[in-house]
């Protein structure tokens, strides 16, 4: 009888190796976000709409604000876009469009299509800014205080759960700020 | 004790030894093979081995890729977004290979922090859907539990 | 509409797959013949819901059904229609529901040819089966719903990737999943012989021709897989051992062990506790192969998009299936009957020896896919593990496995002698030494891998052929079928054998710069690069070099590699040119455009006897599926024996 057991309790070694590895899957592969807690690179780029209004580090500084990145190319973002609509409705800061690797007529259609979400456009055609960000793939929304520090990332499209908890974050920093 | 036994006993007894011998073995030639794997913070910090094979994981970053047009050398940037390796490679890139993109380098790291690799992965497809984002749009229409970080 | 059809086909699949998991074994419990008669139409009912489940999403993707969430990720308008056919199963969600249909599929031919088995033993074969139904069902709803519509659905969806735009991924996941899925009807038997409790001898006959059809489809598959890894990847490898392809190759390792036990258990009685443990671990390391590739715990080149909470139910079912069946195991295993003794040199001693190398072939397999995670449970850092292990483990440990199978067969049952066995292949090793000699003096190959594995690989094909002499030599009526089917197999492993031992010793493998007009020099072939041109295609554009191949002064072929950028998601594509040969492939891959100067970085390789490693897999797969239909197992003898049942065999 102990003998037969032997087996189920190899198994069962196994399974809690397998267990233990599913909770740390996800450190093993994301290269994980260094941004965070430290400062919003320098930059200065061009708007969507507008290509010779550039918008550098320092003229959002002092105010709290959401940067999204998305893209026409990007099927997920139209998955979130109801979300960062509200967003822009509901936020009491400003949520800033990063559009990253598009071209700027897909972009301009696809807000036509679906809606401007956004308080102000940047775009990033060529990705470079995106890389000092440490843009991992779009959909991607960052949380920036008013000194211009990274305060949260998400990673993936934006959800209920997500918005409410972006919300709550967003509450507290502007509970911070005064 | 009876033939059988004493035959059956012959038999597990072979069996632990082979298997002892084998485990043995195993372990190690799983030492022999390990490959670590270390990001460019880990290279600066000096807690990479050298002159080992290892693993470097990263972000190639934005024009870094120089390519010598008369031979295949190439070198690049692996970034983390905190620290930077310069890397060399001699070969044929694969096709996900990306400035911005995430990328696995198989080789050594010499004493000046230069790392040669014998062998570069591109780390996801090119269609911007890494692996979070992808899970996090399939579960949208479900509710989703409390999003990680 | 037809989205809702296959959610709605799906959930009434899953209530059909409930009702077979519980009525007909309840049945069989009591005796209620009603019940247990109950189960072949569940079956049947279950199987025809998962057929509408599966044709509803290729309607949804022939018929462009952008508003369905999967579709839209893994199709466009520019896809031709069998690639919009083959994505159904090139994700995760579709390739589930593949897997159930499968399932399903089995369930209906165990339902349909297991007429001389008597019914309380099918009844709880099918309710097994059920369970098994059930969980994937939940799991596919739950947590994996290829149905989920999105609205308003994009006016044009992303493509499939182009890794799976190729006739290679159409035909690989359905046979690989046909064995994984085949070895749950194996697990179903020893299952069922458990629960009966009387367990008798006729189990594992009843099992063997469906264990030997999944391990015949499992082979074809990883052969498959291997394949299109090898054009398609474009790194001219033909097995890496990445965590996917070992998710695969352990249940294979331990299908090898599991279908020469049964041989012992079923003709000698042998064994018996080892055979339902191998069954049950065939199928659990199906399971743990597919919570590996898709839950994201191990990084692998090429796996699908990963979800920890899919890889929690995959586990969380794992251990109640396994679990539940090594309990099983631990309470009645000691019940079950104990074969007869035998002999140090006996066929029984050879399968014992065979059993153990395939099995701790698989467990150093499994160790090497799994250290990663051991090593980072202790906190010890992130690592992963050469090929150089697998490579160098899985030599040490086949090289006796080729030196004894030609002596297995010719062994005889319970008591044999060494030298009686050993006399009749003494021409076998001779002539296999002899050959291989001569063989390599003719190529001028002295590498030691070459000229061992020709001698391995003469020796297993001589000893297949000594021992088909001898038995049709010593039977009138020539061989049987499970008897050529051994022939093949072991044959094929020879000519398997050869083919890798020439591609490890002499592959010619180079990366060169090359401008139009150019020569490079390989291995006594003259690839001369004429031009690179664009070319298009239906949903890509590709840059495609155009060579000339010369050896001497003849011109051999022609070759064009292309480079090829799919239009949606920009992705690009390296398209292998491959010259394929009995002796030796000539293959040409393009890298990238170096700077202004038209000149390419190319990948030459020149792989000799690569086609033997595929062909004799191909040899290996249908010796399986022969011996799977030989007579014996139909039980027609036993049909004749009682008249009723041989009447309805019959009808």
């Amino acid at each position: 009888m102990i003998r037969m057991l032997i087996p189920l309790g190899v198994f069962l070694a196994l399974v809690a190796l397998l267990v233990a590895s599913l909770q740390t899957g996800d450190e093993r592969k994301v290269v994980q976000s260094p941004l965070v807690g430290k400062p919003v690179p320098q930059f200065s780029l061009p708007g969507l709409h507008d290509p010779d209004t550039i918008t550098s580090r320092a003229d959002l500084l002092g105010e709290p604000f959401i940067l999204n990145v998305w893209g026409s190319w990007c099927w997920a973002c139209r998955v979130e876009h109801p979300f960062v609509e509200r967003l822009g409705r509901e936020a009491p800061i400003d949520l800033i469009g990063f559009n990253w690797k598009d071209e700027r007529e897909d972009a301009l259609e696809w807000i036509g299509r679906f809606g401007d979400a956004w308080d102000r456009h940047v775009v990033d055609f060529k990705g470079k800014v995106a890389i000092d960000l440490g843009v991992y793939g779009a959909p991607e929304t960052f949380l920036v205080d008013h000194e211009g520090i990274i305060r949260h990332k998400h990673v993936g499209p934006i959800d209920a759960t997500v918005f409410a908890d972006l919300m709550q974050r967003i509450m507290e920093l502007e509970a911070q700020a005064q | 004790m009876t033939p059988t036994r004493k035959k059956r006993l012959a038999i597990v007894a072979l069996l632990v030894l082979g298997v002892g011998a084998a485990a043995a073995v195993a372990f190690t030639a799983l030492n022999d093979n390990m490959l670590y794997f270390v990001s460019p913070t880990d290279v600066h910090a000096a807690a990479a081995p050298e002159d080992k094979q290892i693993r470097l994981g990263g972000l190639v970053a934005a024009g870094s890729v120089q390519r010598d047009p008369d031979s295949l050398s190439v070198r690049f940037t692996v970034t983390d977004g905190r620290h930077d390796v310069p890397v060399s490679f001699e070969g044929i890139l694969p096709d996900l290979f990306r400035e911005g993109q995430g990328v696995i380098a198989h080789g050594r790291l010499n004493q000046d922090g230069h790392f040669h690799a014998n062998e570069v992965l591109a780390r996801h497809d090119e269609n911007y859907m890494p692996p979070e984002v992808m899970k996090s749009l399939e579960s949208a229409g479900h509710p989703p539990e409390a999003s990680k970080q | 509409m037809s989205a809702e059809l296959g959610q709605i086909s799906l959930i009434l699949a899953l209530v059909l797959a409930a009702l077979l998991s519980v009525l007909p074994l309840v049945g069989a419990q009591r005796g209620n013949e009603a019940l247990m008669k109950l189960a072949p139409s569940l079956a049947i009912g279950q199987f025809v819901f998962l057929a509408g489940a599966f044709a509803a999403l290729a309607v949804a993707f022939l018929r462009h059904d952008f508003t369905v969430s999967y579709v839209a990720m893994h199709s466009n308008l520019l896809l031709p229609w069998y690639y919009r056919l083959s994505a159904v199963w090139g994700s995760h969600e579709g390739s589930l529901l593949l897997w159930m249909l499968l399932l399903g599929g089995w369930m209906l031919a165990v339902a349909a040819f297991s007429r001389s088995v008597p019914r309380p033993f099918t009844a709880r074969v099918l309710s097994v089966m059920g369970m098994i139904s059930v969980g994937f069902l939940l799991f596919i709803l739950f947590t994996s719903n290829p149905f989920e519509r999105i609205l308003p659905g994009p006016i044009d969806g992303r493509d499939l990737n182009p890794l799976l735009q190729d006739v290679g991924m159409i035909f690989h996941p359905p046979l690989l999943y046909m064995g994984y899925v085949g070895f749950a009807v194996a697990f179903a038997f020893a299952i069922a012989g458990l629960i009966g409790g009387k367990v008798e001898r006729n189990w594992v006959r009843w099992s063997r021709p469906w264990t030997l059809a999944a391990w015949s489809f499992l082979t074809f598959g990883i052969a498959l897989g291997s394949w299109w890894a090898y054009y398609e990847l474009g790194w001219g490898g033909w097995w890496f051992w990445d965590p996917v392809e070992n998710a695969s190759f352990i249940p294979w390792l331990i299908g090898t062990a599991l279908i020469h036990s049964q041989a012992v258990t079923e003709k000698r009685g042998a064994f018996p506790a080892w055979t339902v443990l191998l069954s049950i671990a065939a199928f659990s390391m199906s399971l743990l192969g597919t919570f590996l590739v898709r839950s994201g715990v191990l990084t692998s080149v090429h796996a699908f998009a990963n979800d920890p909470e899919r890889g929690l139910f995959i586990l969380v079912f794992m251990g109640i299936v396994t679990g539940g069946a090594l309990t099983l195991y631990a309470l009645r295993a000691p019940r079950i009957m104990t074969g007869e003794g035998f002999d140090w040199v006996s066929r029984e001693s050879a399968l014992l020896l065979n059993n153990v190398f395939f099995t701790v072939s698989a467990a150093m397999v499994l160790l090497g896919t799994l250290y990663p995670l051991i090593i980072d449970f202790m906190g010890w850092g992130q690592i992963s593990v050469g090929p150089p292990y697998f490579g160098a483990m899985f030599i040490l440990l086949m090289t006796p496995v080729v030196l004894l199978v030609p002596l297995g067969p010719l062994t005889r049952w319970k008591r044999d002698g060494f030298m009686r066995v050993v006399r009749p292949l003494a021409t076998a090793a001779i002539v296999s030494i002899v050959a291989a000699l001569l063989v390599c003096a003719w190529l001028e190959s002295w590498s030691l891998r070459a000229v061992t594995g020709w001698i391995g690989g003469f020796w297993l094909i001589g000893g297949a052929a000594t021992f088909g002499l001898r038995t049709a030599r010593a039977s009138r009526s020539g061989l049987a079928r499970h008897q050529w089917g051994m022939v093949l197999a072991h044959a094929g492993a020879g000519v398997f054998l050869i083919g890798a031992a020439m591609v490890e010793a002499h592959t010619f493998e180079r990366d060169v710069r090359i401008a139009p007009g150019e020569t490079v020099e390989a291995a006594g072939y003259r690839f001369t690069l004429h031009e690179v041109v664009e070319v298009k295609g239906p949903n890509w554009r590709a840059d495609e070099a155009r060579f000339s191949i010369h050896r001497g002064d003849r011109e051999i072929t022609r070759m064009a590699p292309q480079k090829r950028h799919y239009h949606r998601g920009g992705q690009t594509m390296t398209q292998v040119a491959l010259k394929p040969g009995v002796f030796r492939d000539l293959y040409v891959a393009m890298g990238e455009e170096l700077g202004e100067s038209g000149a390419w970085s190319i990948r030459v390789h020149i792989k000799p006897f690569v086609r033997w490693i595929w062909g004799g897999a191909v040899l290996i797969g249908l010796g399986g599926l022969i011996a799977a239909s030989d007579r014996r197992y139909r039980g027609k003898r036993k049909a004749r024996e009682s008249a009723p049942a041989a009447a309805e065999a019959t009808a």
